[in-house]
């Protein structure tokens, strides 16, 4: 069972993944995008921790749905309200219980994939961070390791697709050649579930 | 790279807290990030907020005040602001009359502004909304995120702004908006990429001889690179591009904008060439603007912009505005 400290725990690491990854996210974001996907998470991630350390929820929800309306509230760009609108919509998903089972989750995580595309009118292959979420909620029914791969395969999948969503979108065949930033963010946020649980 | 910054992370708040010393007759929330003019909300009058990351100076702060933008929300550089800033200005600017966003077509400014739509409307505050998309270098719209906003926006801001200082309705307000961006067209090139604070190094490679046809106002790449050409060779590039999209009937306004290194001699030429073109091809120009309005921190290089008027929207134009970066008539 998953409790409220988890996914404290899976917030926590993944601002601690963001931080380390940062420059790396950044780079990514120079040839395609405009040079500032990894400052931007970082900001939200650290407001998301320290939210969560001021009101300490009770229900793995509730947890969820703050660090949503955290990010919303301070990482702009299109990434604030599409991982905003992720987290809030996977808390909203768990409702009020104060466990949950990795099914459970996974069904909730579903729910949040589904509100990003239907918020960004992204499908898998448009070279988004779709490509990483979507493989990992299928691979999560697994394992949070299977979970991990997916995600991080996912994003390396996207280095020969064209983009069709977003700033990249502009670059046309340009943008060939180039993994995802968001792909890439994505699967260190699904990579931080397998540390969340070895704490 | 030498920057005329104390740290990355405080450039925005830098820049606010200068404005607020610069212009008493702003209300500059430095903290929440809002320009406002300083008499909103104006009693009966529709109130427009427009905002878009920091960078693109003076857009939008500096086109606050009467006749122009009622406020402006600057996010951080080249990232869109956040809903809770949009909120704020809304309910800042409010009368009653409704207010109107002035949104640029990127993902992240059109997500960030309808999220703030939504919480406005749940306290009451009357919202439309006109989405700027105006740059003709985003040739194949279905497979990008839609034409970006550029160069256009200046004009809808002060078109609406116009009309609304008038005490036109929103939803006249909001017609007027979407007629100007619907005739107006804009297209950009780069000498140069920028650098923004936070990466320190320019955001894309540019060799010495070349130039990037088809830029956004962002650090992002255009659509096609080639070998450096002359100010008349990208007038005829530009101009061109613009009226292969745009057949206008009516006289335009003209904007020659500047990235924001590309100093005031060469713009100048440019428009020479650019007026050259538009004279060859017959489009005659009513106003003109020649200048850095709608930058990309420090990208050299120049965007043209047509908006075709009738006489009502050239009276708009003419209408006085007072603002920091935009004043006439007062």
């Amino acid at each position: 069972m998953l409790d409220a400290e988890f996914f404290r725990r899976w917030m926590t690491a993944t601002a601690a993944s963001v931080d380390r990854e940062a420059e790396r996210l950044t780079a990514l974001d120079s040839p395609i995008g405009d040079a500032d996907h990894g400052s931007n998470l970082q900001r939200g991630f650290t407001a998301v921790v320290t939210a969560l350390e001021k009101e300490a929820p009770d229900t793995p929800g509730a947890v969820l749905t703050l660090a949503g309306r955290r990010l919303i509230s301070t990482v702009g760009g299109a990434s604030g309200p599409l991982y905003g609108t992720l987290l809030r919509r996977t808390g909203k998903a768990l409702g009020d219980a104060a466990e949950v089972t990795e099914e459970q989750f996974t069904d909730a995580l579903r729910a949040g994939v589904d509100a990003v595309m239907a918020l960004g009118g992204a499908a898998p292959g448009d070279k988004t961070m779709i490509d990483a979420l979507v493989p990992a909620v299928d691979a999560l029914a697994e394992s949070f390791g299977a979970a991990k791969t997916a995600a991080e395969e996912g994003a390396v999948a996207t280095t020969p697709l064209q983009a069709r969503k977003g700033r990249a979108s502009y670059l046309g065949e340009r943008s060939i050649g180039h993994q995802d930033p968001g792909a890439t963010s994505s699967s260190l946020l699904i990579g931080a579930l397998m540390e969340a649980r070895d704490e | 790279m030498k920057m005329l910054i104390n740290v990355a992370e405080t450039v925005v708040a830098d820049a606010l807290r200068g404005m607020a010393a610069a212009h008493p007759e702003l209300t500059v929330d430095v903290d929440n990030r809002v320009i406002v003019r300083r008499d909103a909300p104006v009693p009966g009058r529709v109130g427009l907020v427009s905002g878009g990351g920091s960078g693109h100076e003076p857009l939008h702060g500096g086109f606050v005040g009467p006749g122009m933008l009622s406020a402006a929300c600057p996010g951080e550089v080249f990232t869109s602001p956040v809903p809770d800033q949009m909120l704020r200005a809304a309910a800042a600017v409010n009368s009653g009359a409704g207010v109107l966003f002035i949104v640029k077509n990127y993902t992240g400014d059109v997500l960030n502004f309808d999220m703030a739509a939504e919480l406005a409307e749940d306290e009451g505050i009357q919202v439309a909304k006109v989405l700027v998309n105006d740059d003709v270098a985003v040739t194949d719209s279905l497979y990008t995120a839609g034409r970006r906003g550029t160069g256009a926006t200046l004009f809808v801001e002060k078109i609406a702004g116009a009309a609304a200082e008038e005490a036109a309705p929103l939803e006249r307000v909001q017609a007027l908006a979407r007629q100007v961006n619907e005739n107006s067209r804009s297209f950009g090139v780069a000498l140069s990429a920028c650098t923004t604070p936070a990466k320190g190094s320019p955001t894309f490679d540019l060799p010495p001889g070349e130039l990037e046809l088809g830029v956004g106002i962002h650090g992002e790449p255009g659509r096609e690179r080639r070998a450096m050409m002359t100010s008349h060779e990208i007038a005829d590039f530009s101009v061109n591009a613009i009226l292969e999209d745009l057949n206008p009937r009516n006289p335009v306004l003209l904007l020659v904008n500047g990235m924001g290194a590309t100093p005031l001699l060469e713009l100048y030429g440019f428009h020479a060439e650019v007026t050259r073109v538009l004279t060859e091809r017959g489009v005659p120009v009513a106003r003109t603007l020649v200048g850095n309005y709608v930058t990309s921190l420090d990208m050299a290089g120049a965007s043209v912009t047509l908006c075709q008027v009738d006489e009502e929207l050239l009276r708009l134009w003419d209408a006085p505005v007072k603002t920091p970066a935009l004043r006439w008539g007062v």
